[in-house]
């Protein structure tokens, strides 16, 4: 009985397909309220008043708070900090549930409106009348940090949150770059992009006065942190009588990692008005309100030596952090940024240099990626730049710098310049790979006769290593990380011999549900259904540090084989007892424990009755079958892949035509290649979203021009193409199943190979480098204002 | 204030008053407690809240209840008879064309009108009929052969 | 997400919902698919005070064809247009627009009228319209009165209907057998509205007419291009008529198509129609 490495079809599915799924906005409690929260239509602004009377009068209409009623609450934390260079603490503002005084972006929480009904709160709402005074606002980073520019915190001078460089010593670097054969050099916007779960964030809060308890059910990836976040941080509640609730979470994408401010608002309201309250955000508050993502001004440049080996990399960049920092937004530019620099090449002098910035917009913290995709992209940017400016094949010239085949076992793991050690990678036969899945040879002929017959096709690559599997604790610890980055799981093994299991992540599409009961049922050597697999509760879940970073199942899968090891151990000692045999003659295996060379043995379900029913039981064993593990790995782990997209480009509109995309990823063992596929796939439409298709806009007063689905242009079925995915298999070294993670690698390949693959479409223009999203218009203008006659 | 309907759902019929500005969508959800239509958007655009509407693929946030009077919806709950999965629901299943199930609902339903008029939908048909549908999760790939799969169990 | 507090009536006929419609004046709207109307009223962009619903209106409903013209009445849907027999026999870009429009939610619900009567300027359907030479039937409780398409845009969701009056028919001339046409459209990627949308139309004699929508404020035929046709349908004529595009019109702009962009679209645009009609 093997489950591991096949494709079992998802357990979860049933639910969803049947409109039985359960998320936030689902859940109705008795004597449920709702809330509305008006937000604030300009960037930066003073409150000068607050007029909530009419509302109030209006039938229905349970309580209105306004930032006032908050003004002596705590806001919400950062979770992670970042020192200036110079040592400096990071500038830290708060980030109050509601503002009282002044307004920092359009979005920004100004009162909250409590009603029987949401239709009510809705009246009610149009009823408030705020007056403001506007002030300028600081939009455009660059502009932001110049002196005299307008602060979004008063004690924040040159809005700069804090800075901070990584890699090798600067000068070296300096003089590197400086003796190369050639330097390629990139300035760019990495633009924002707003994530877009299509299930909108919701929160519910209930405070139970009979028995002085609270229960939010929230839309989260991270339930436990954000119960932690809550009591220890924000509204000073004894952790013990709070129960956080992510039941069904329709997609996160990593904005739903955070705590909000609507979170510990619906909880702190329903003790003050003694009922249940829910909130549920509208789309438009979606894109006002859920943290951003990417908004890089970088500019990079690359060293070659004359054989077209990379001598130094040297990177600047501006990191907008919005207007307050979200709970992880420090730890995005730097060390899920700055780290992932080296690449998968062995250039030996590196050196990054970051600055964050506030500015009156939404906050920016991880999305899909955070962090990586982001060097990703400026690396083989650099890269097919480069290829182009030296006139050498970029697949060629990626093969000249892939670091070798290591495996973490006989070979040591490869340390880079920028703090990282790589677990193990074999990189070269990705990239082989993917070239020959998409003809490359065959391409370039075709590439050349349509040239000729006026059309413009282009091919781009992207090959890239990242890291997952976010922890070790103590390391994430020293890199500034405020909490720690384990996993916690508990195996219940019942009487009969079924089996639940409870873990701290968070499945929100993932399909843990499936994988994780494929690892147990495996282990045990049990039929699939008599695995449950329970998490998102808090209650049941007795911790848990949620699902982000692709790092479920590495951390928590491995968590749950900690337990599962547990249960083997303490099973063989009531089996041995069963058996009359020496616990070193007894082996586990298929379901059963037998006596080495013997038929003799006994199968789960009897020790699992065993082991509640102990009439006949080892001397001085405790009863029971049911461990709780946590496991804190001993690195991140380092997934790797190569990614090609094929481009046709409309030369007279200049719209961009993604005519096939191939990617090749190894993201170490595969639990259920189904699922592993689908993550790929999800994961490579966002990143071609961010290359074609999305991008905020904020207009000079903060505005976001495209907040809405009728201006942000979300990928689409009639968007992209059927994705071609295959994948080599380089275990994890440090982990007990191998795994490394498959959540965000399609997101991180996709946008530079599209990205390049309209470069070299458009290299007979002699253009080599574009703002994103690639749209039609960009694209066309360029061509227009190429000299190049083609 | 309230005025009468009578709207079927699902096969069942339901007498009662809504308010004349309650969605459709709303009166599923909150009058019916039938959440397995879910709203995913205020524009009409996301596609997460797609019932029937007497054989008809319907953005249920797009029309008032009121519309629906006399009128015979099919949502998400209506697929599947005994516990047997509608073969849409059997196609998103076997091809994992599903992750996080919020636009699932809305995927299936819009599916439905399609293949009732187009019982062999070419991928692009696939593709365009899916255009007011937005799914973050697979990049559409798996849903188009979760309804390929679904045509080919329906139809041969 | 929601709309405003509002009364509803269900009037079972034309006279019935003008009466309603001379009532409550200004504080009335018209609902018919609502696809126009909804969605702003969600937003509360619109909040009227009164919905007069006239989608049960049986005479409201269907495509006739009347020998010489065709006449499609307002309530019908868009996706009913376009696989319609009668509008693909003979007005091939009528068919084509209406199965570009929106999403097939939208086309299943979504009517002519309510689309024409919304003006939206990106709307597919009033530069087909035009394209087509189409009449609009107005009722009133003063009785019917007709008004050429080109009259009946005015500027943005502005439109010739006054107080008290509801589009009830389009009539829509058959053109000459042999005649072709076409609508091309360069797609607004997020809302799937018309960057550029071009309708054109050209009968055995090459007389040739084209009307764009997206492209300014109000729909507009280009006589520009048709004057510079004069007939010649040949790939060089098409290709230096097309140049012509949108000439001494105020073309909009937004963050996807700037004022120069959207103007070379037209071109492109107009080159692109004219030639599948060659």
């Amino acid at each position: 009985m093997t489950f591991i490495g096949k494709s079992v079809k998802r357990v979860e599915d049933k639910r969803f397909l049947t409109g039985k799924g359960r998320y936030t906005d689902d859940i109705k409690l008795p004597g449920m309220t709702h809330a509305v929260i008006i937000r604030s239509p300009h960037a930066h602004a003073r409150i000068l008043n607050v007029n909530t009377s009419k509302a109030e009068a209006l039938p229905g209409v349970v309580k209105i708070f306004t930032g006032k009623d908050v003004a002596e609450l705590n806001g919400v934390p950062c979770g992670w900090q970042v020192d200036f260079k110079n040592g400096d603490t990071m500038k830290e503002p708060p980030h109050k549930l509601m503002v009282a005084d002044k307004t920092r972006h359009v979005g920004d929480a100004v009162a909250m409106i409590i009603a029987e009904t949401y239709a009510i709160a809705k009246d009610a709402a149009d009823m408030v009348v705020v007056d403001y005074d506007e002030m300028k606002a600081a939009i455009n980073m660059r502009e932001a940090i110049k002196p005299g520019a307008p602060l979004v915190h008063d004690d924040v001078p040159n809005n700069i949150c804090f800075d901070w460089e990584l890699g090798s010593d600067k000068a070296e670097v300096d003089a590197a770059m400086a003796a190369s054969h050639h330097v390629t050099t990139l300035e760019f916007i990495n633009q924002r992009v707003i994530p877009n779960a299509i299930e909108p964030r919701s929160a519910i809060g209930h405070y139970d006065t009979a028995n002085d308890r609270y229960t939010l059910y929230t839309s989260s990836q991270n339930p436990h942190l954000i119960r932690l976040l809550l009591c220890a941080f924000v509204l000073g509640l004894p952790e013990h009588r709070v129960r956080v609730v992510s039941p069904d979470v329709g997609g996160g994408f990593g904005s739903k990692i955070f705590h909000y401010t609507e979170e510990a608002l619906v909880v702190w309201a329903s003790n003050q008005i003694k009922r249940p309250i829910k909130w549920t955000a509208e789309r438009r508050e979606s894109f006002m309100t859920d943290a951003h993502g990417r908004d890089h001004v970088t500019k990079a440049e690359m060293g070659f030596d004359a054989d077209g080996k990379m001598t130094a990399l040297r990177v600047k960049t501006l990191a907008n952090m919005g207007a307050y920092l979200s709970t992880f937004a420090p730890c995005v530019p730097t060390w899920l940024h700055g780290t992932l620099l080296q690449g998968l090449y062995t250039t030996p002098k590196v050196h990054v240099d970051v600055t964050a910035v506030f500015t009156h917009t939404t906050a920016v913290d991880a999305y899909r990626g955070a962090g990586r995709p982001e060097a990703t992209y400026l690396l083989e940017r650099l890269i097919d730049t480069a290829a182009l400016e030296m006139k050498m094949d970029p697949a060629e010239l990626r093969y000249k710098n892939f670091i070798p085949a290591f495996d973490g076992v006989k070979q040591e793991g490869y340390t880079t310049q920028v703090a990282l050690q790589y677990d193990s990678g074999n990189y070269e036969p990705v990239l082989k790979r993917a070239l020959e899945m998409v003809g490359y040879a065959d391409f370039r002929k075709e590439q050349e006769q349509a040239r000729k017959d006026g059309r413009l096709l282009g091919i781009g690559f992207s090959t890239y290593v990242e890291a997952c599997g976010i922890a070790p604790s103590a390391v994430v610890g020293a890199l500034g990380a405020r909490a720690g980055l384990f996993e916690s799981a508990h195996v219940r093994v019942q009487p009969t011999g079924k089996v639940s299991v409870y873990t701290g992540a968070h499945s929100h599409g993932q399909g843990h549900e499936t994988t994780f009961a494929q690892i147990v049922a495996d282990k045990f050597g049990i039929p699939l259904e008599d695995v449950i697999l329970e998490h998102g509760d808090s209650d049941s879940v007795a911790f848990g540090m949620g699902t982000y970073g692709s790092r479920s199942l590495a951390v928590g899968g491995s968590a749950i084989v900690k337990s599962i090891e547990k249960v083997i151990e303490k099973g063989t000692k009531i089996a041995a007892h069963l058996l009359e045999a020496a616990e070193t003659d007894i082996e586990f295996a298929e379901g059963k424990w037998t006596v080495k060379g013997s038929d003799k043995s006994v199968g789960f379900g009897d020790v699992s009755l065993t082991a509640y029913v102990p009439h006949n039981y080892p001397e001085g064993l405790e009863p029971g079958l049911d461990f709780s593990s946590f496991y804190d790995p001993a690195n991140f782990t380092y997934p790797f892949g190569a990614h090609i997209a094929v481009v046709e480009i409309d030369k007279e509109t200049g719209k961009v035509d993604l005519k096939r995309f191939v990617a090749v990823d190894d993201v170490g063992n595969v639990i259920n290649p189904m699922i592993v596929d689908g993550q790929i796939h999800g994961g490579v439409a966002q990143g071609i979203g961010q290359a074609l298709f999305e991008g905020a806009i904020y207009d000079e007063d903060g505005q976001l021009v495209n907040g809405t689905y009728m201006d942000y242009t979300m990928p689409r079925a009639d968007d992209l193409p059927m994705f071609e995915v295959d994948r080599t298999v380089t275990p994890c070294p440090h982990n007990p199943l191998g795994v490394k993670g498959a959540g965000e690698a399609g997101c991180i390949g996709s946008t530079p190979a599209v990205a390049n693959a309209v470069m070299d479409a458009l290299s007979p223009y002699g253009i080599f480098d574009l703002e994103m999203p690639l749209t039609p218009e960009r694209v066309w203008t360029a061509m227009q204002n190429s000299d190049a006659v083609v | 204030m309230k005025i009468p309907v009578t709207i079927t759902v699902n096969g069942k019929k339901h007498e009662t008053e809504v308010e004349p500005r309650t969605l459709l969508v709303h009166f599923l959800r909150e009058n019916l407690a039938m959440t397995g239509t879910h709203v995913g958007c205020d524009t009409s655009s996301c596609g997460a809240c797609t019932v029937l509407l007497d054989g008809k693929a319907l953005k249920s946030c797009t029309m008032l209840a009121i519309q629906a009077d006399g009128r015979e919806v099919t949502t998400i709950e209506g697929m599947a008879q005994d516990d047997k999965l509608h073969p849409i629901q059997q196609g998103f299943h076997e091809k994992h064309g599903l992750q996080c199930g919020f636009c699932t609902p809305g995927m299936v339903m819009t599916a439905a009108d399609l293949l009732a008029n187009n019982p062999k939908p070419s991928e692009t048909e696939i593709r365009h009929a899916l255009e007011g549908n937005f799914c973050r999760c697979t990049g559409y790939h798996n849903i188009v052969e979760s309804i390929q799969h679904a045509a080919h169990a329906m139809n041969g | 997400m929601i709309p405003t507090q509002v009364e509803y009536h269900r009037p079972k006929t034309i006279a019935e919902a003008l009466e309603l419609l001379q009532k409550f004046g200004e504080d009335a709207k018209i609902l018919a698919g609502g696809h126009s109307l909804i969605p702003a009223m969600k937003l509360r962009l619109s909040t009227p005070a009164q919905l007069i619903d006239i989608a049960n209106i049986p005479d409201l409903t269907g495509i006739d064809d009347e020998g010489d013209h065709i006449v499609i009445w307002a309530g019908a849907k868009h996706g009913e247009i376009a696989s319609s027999y009668t509008i693909k026999e003979h007005l091939n870009m009528v068919a084509e627009a209406a199965g570009m429009i929106g999403d097939v939610q939208v086309r299943n619900f979504g009517t002519i009228g309510g689309s024409l009567a919304h003006a939206d300027p990106a709307a597919d359907w009033p530069a087909v319209m035009i394209a087509a030479d189409a009449t609009f039937v107005i009722a009133s409780t003063s009785g019917e009165r007709k008004v050429a398409a080109a009259d009946f845009f005015q500027g943005l969701f502005m439109t010739d209907l006054n107080e008290g009056e509801i589009l009830t028919q389009i009539h829509i001339p058959k053109p000459p057998a042999g005649t072709k046409s076409t609508y091309e459209k360069f797609v607004q990627p997020a809302s799937r509205f018309a960057i550029v949308g071009c309708a054109a139309m050209s009968d055995p004699d090459c007389n040739v007419r084209v009307a764009f929508a997206g492209v300014s404020s109000k729909p507009f035929r280009d006589t520009g291009i048709e004057e510079a046709l004069a007939g010649d349908m040949t790939a060089s004529s098409i290709e230096a008529a097309a140049n012509k595009a949108a000439e001494g019109v105020s073309v909009m702009s937004d963050h996807f198509a700037s004022e120069k962009y959207r103007r070379h679209i037209a071109k492109v645009y107009a080159k692109r129609a004219l030639m599948k009609l060659v």
